[in-house]
């Protein structure tokens, strides 16, 4: 294109219906941050939003014609986002508020796989709001609420003034068992900080795992922003699936050392394509022998983006860093064959 | 040489049209522009995303993000037809008799002349709407095929199924083939008298510009880096045959495509601005325009044969003489 277009920011909003989305939405359209939003949204609430440009779309999940079940876009936002950048200087970012019972899935991979829209815009970041109070119920009755939380970078954990100490602590955990890579983070009446939810680059290869220093550490509650409360009791390894009532959503976390990329490359490939359809996310930060770079990837069911990041800097262990969010995951062959990639 | 005279606008043209010979240029922000003894604007929709010519009507058809169809005529006025509440108005076609039909959401929507409306509901969203040119039919491109119905008609529609997002709709002029633009790369095609399956593949982009020759001789298409012009004279479409391969450049791609009026001529649009007309007979080209600011999104020739209207991504539209 010889218009130079800068990529307009996306951020996905996921939760159920009463989770506080709409509220946490007029937040971002009310503060005062000077950034002018296009929101995008499937229905109309019973609370109204307050902007000048919002699009009510019909969601149309479109299977791609390639043989992969997984491989699903959002055919509503690839012609609502084609329109909304006809006339770019109305906004400064989109955000899309899904329904309650919206697969973020499709959502996020239309803006890996529809090249117009990958031009155009990048995904910023998926944030699920969660209703402390009702999460145990929703997790009871659907798929949906467990996806949106396997699926986000960032949980809004809201309500938190409906339950006891106790039974936050229990959601809390919860959560985290479903999803270890994200940043959860505790509100009420949707009083997130913005900066958490907003330009973060949760799907920028160079930013992503920066904002995220402690990314699958040891303690798996080193970036937790809340302190004084113990996690101790499910501080398990989470590569066995979630010993969590009705949760199905599994992680497996790997740690190793330096890797050899020319076992790796083709490992990460061959995982990708044959557990595509089972794995949600992944996430990792990898060191390769003889390479003085982290090396990042990501990936959505079979998309799988990688890239070097920055130098590792002195001092710092070159280790390598990797989580699978997903279901029916082998962990133990998971981790065999990723140790098998370790350099000699 | 073709002379250009440019107008530059600021803004995604949708749509370049001669309207009682006079050039109009319809902008995304909703404006119309028309070169009519100077630059004349008129402000029609907040927000236009479809626009077709009606050329029995010598009217221009707009449907817009403020949910209204409007009706254009030479000189700029500005005639709603139509107002399907909040949601935008994706689609629309002209057709016969002076009908017009529009999609927005999972509703096909078909105006008669006298104003009574008719609605279609789909199971999913209608993503293109178009008029077979003979009789009062219309074709609806829908996620995994097309549906066919008969709004003068009660009766059930005519379902034609093939995997996949089908996203834009057209009609072969002699009513007897039905393409789909898809999501994929890809255009797909319906012998109507029989159903048969016509795959047209091999883009390396999505195909999002189709014109027909005189005659519906061939289909040219956007998409790739030449215009893709298929063979329609057989019976069977260009089914197993190759198509042509006209204006091939190495560096860009071609994201517009407008057939000559009577003969077997079409100007392709480039992703850099460029214009040329090729030749199907021998692949001969002719530049009618260098390189501008933006992407070809829009042209067309005028009735005289003379001109071409067209307009891009960014703004810069403008009136080719080939006379010159």
């Amino acid at each position: 294109m010889s218009e130079a277009q800068t990529q307009i920011p996306v951020t996905v909003l996921t939760g159920y219906l009463g989770a506080g989305k709409t509220t946490l939405l007029n937040r971002i359209l009310s503060e005062n941050h000077g950034k002018r939003y296009a929101v995008i949204v499937n229905e109309f609430g019973e609370i109204g939003i307050d902007n000048d440009l919002i699009v009510e779309s019909d969601e149309e999940i479109y299977e791609m014609n390639n043989g992969c079940v997984c491989c699903t876009v959002r055919g509503d936002l690839i012609r609502v986002v084609e329109g909304l950048m006809r006339r770019p200087g109305r906004f400064d970012a989109i955000v899309v508020e899904t329904t309650g019972l919206a697969d973020p899935v499709p959502v996020a991979q239309t803006f890996f796989m529809d090249e117009d829209v990958r031009s155009k815009t990048r995904l910023d970041a998926v944030v699920a709001l969660v209703d402390a109070k009702h999460l145990p119920l929703r997790l009871k009755d659907s798929k949906e609420a467990e996806d949106q939380i396997a699926f986000a970078d960032v949980v809004v954990l809201n309500k938190t003034d409906l339950v006891t100490p106790e039974e936050l602590r229990a959601v809390e955990a919860t959560i985290r068992a479903i999803n270890p890579a994200a940043r959860i983070h505790r509100t009420e009446r949707s009083g997130v900080d913005l900066s958490e939810v907003l330009d973060r680059g949760a799907f920028d290869l160079k930013r992503a795992l920066e904002n995220d220093p402690h990314f699958l550490e040891a303690d798996e509650h080193a970036h937790h922003d809340h302190d004084g409360h113990d996690h101790g009791h499910h501080g398990h390894d989470h590569a066995h699936p979630a010993a969590i009532h009705d949760v199905t959503v599994q992680s497996v976390s790997l740690r190793g050392g330096e890797m050899d990329q020319k076992k790796f490359f083709p490992w990460i490939e061959k995982v990708t394509q044959m557990e595509g359809p089972n794995i949600l996310r992944l996430k990792g930060i990898i060191a390769f022998k003889g390479d003085d770079e982290r090396y990042v990837i990501q990936g959505v069911h079979m998309i799988i983006e990688g890239d070097h990041q920055r130098a590792w800097k002195d001092g710092e262990a070159h280790a390598t860093r990797l989580v699978f969010i997903g279901r029916d995951l082998d962990a133990e062959k998971l981790r065999k064959s990723f140790e098998a990639c370790q350099a000699a | 040489m073709p002379t250009v005279a440019p107008l530059d606008l600021s803004g995604h043209c949708v749509a370049a049209v001669f309207l009682g010979n006079v050039p109009h240029f319809a902008l995304a922000d909703g404006s119309i522009h028309r070169l009519d003894n100077g630059h004349k604007t008129e402000q029609v929709h907040d927000g236009l995303l479809a626009a077709v010519l009606d050329p029995a009507g010598d009217r221009l058809i707009t449907g817009g993000e403020d949910g209204k169809v409007f009706a254009v005529t030479a000189g700029g006025s500005a005639q709603e037809l139509a107002s399907a509440g909040r949601k935008w108005i994706t689609s629309v076609a002209a057709g016969p008799q002076g009908a017009i039909a529009y999609g927005s959401g999972k509703t096909a929507f078909v105006r008669f002349a006298d104003g009574k409306v008719k609605d279609f509901q789909h199971p999913r969203s209608v993503e293109g709407v178009a008029f077979a040119p003979k009789g009062m039919r219309i074709g609806v491109a829908r996620y995994n095929g097309a549906t066919l119905h008969f709004p003068a008609a009660e009766g059930k529609p005519v379902e034609l199924e093939w995997a996949g997002a089908h996203t834009g709709i057209s009609f072969s002029p002699d009513g007897n083939f039905l393409v789909t633009t898809m999501q994929e790369n890809a255009l797909h095609g319906w012998k109507l008298a029989d159903g048969k399956h016509m795959r047209m593949s091999g883009y390396p982009a999505k195909v999002k510009s189709l014109s027909w020759a005189a005659k519906g001789k061939w289909l040219a298409s956007a998409g790739a880096p030449a215009a893709i012009v298929w063979p329609f004279q057989a019976k069977d479409g260009p089914m197993g045959k190759a198509p042509l391969e006209l204006g091939t450049r190495g560096n860009t791609m071609v994201t517009c495509v407008a057939c000559h009026p009577s003969q077997d001529v079409v100007a392709i649009g480039y992703e850099d601005g460029m214009i040329i007309a090729a030749r199907f007979a021998d692949a001969k080209e002719v530049l009618l325009r260098r390189p501008g600011k933006g992407a070809i999104t829009a042209m067309m020739w005028d009735k005289a044969e003379q001109r071409v209207a067209f307009g891009s991504a960014a703004g810069d539209c403008g009136v080719i003489d080939i006379t010159a």
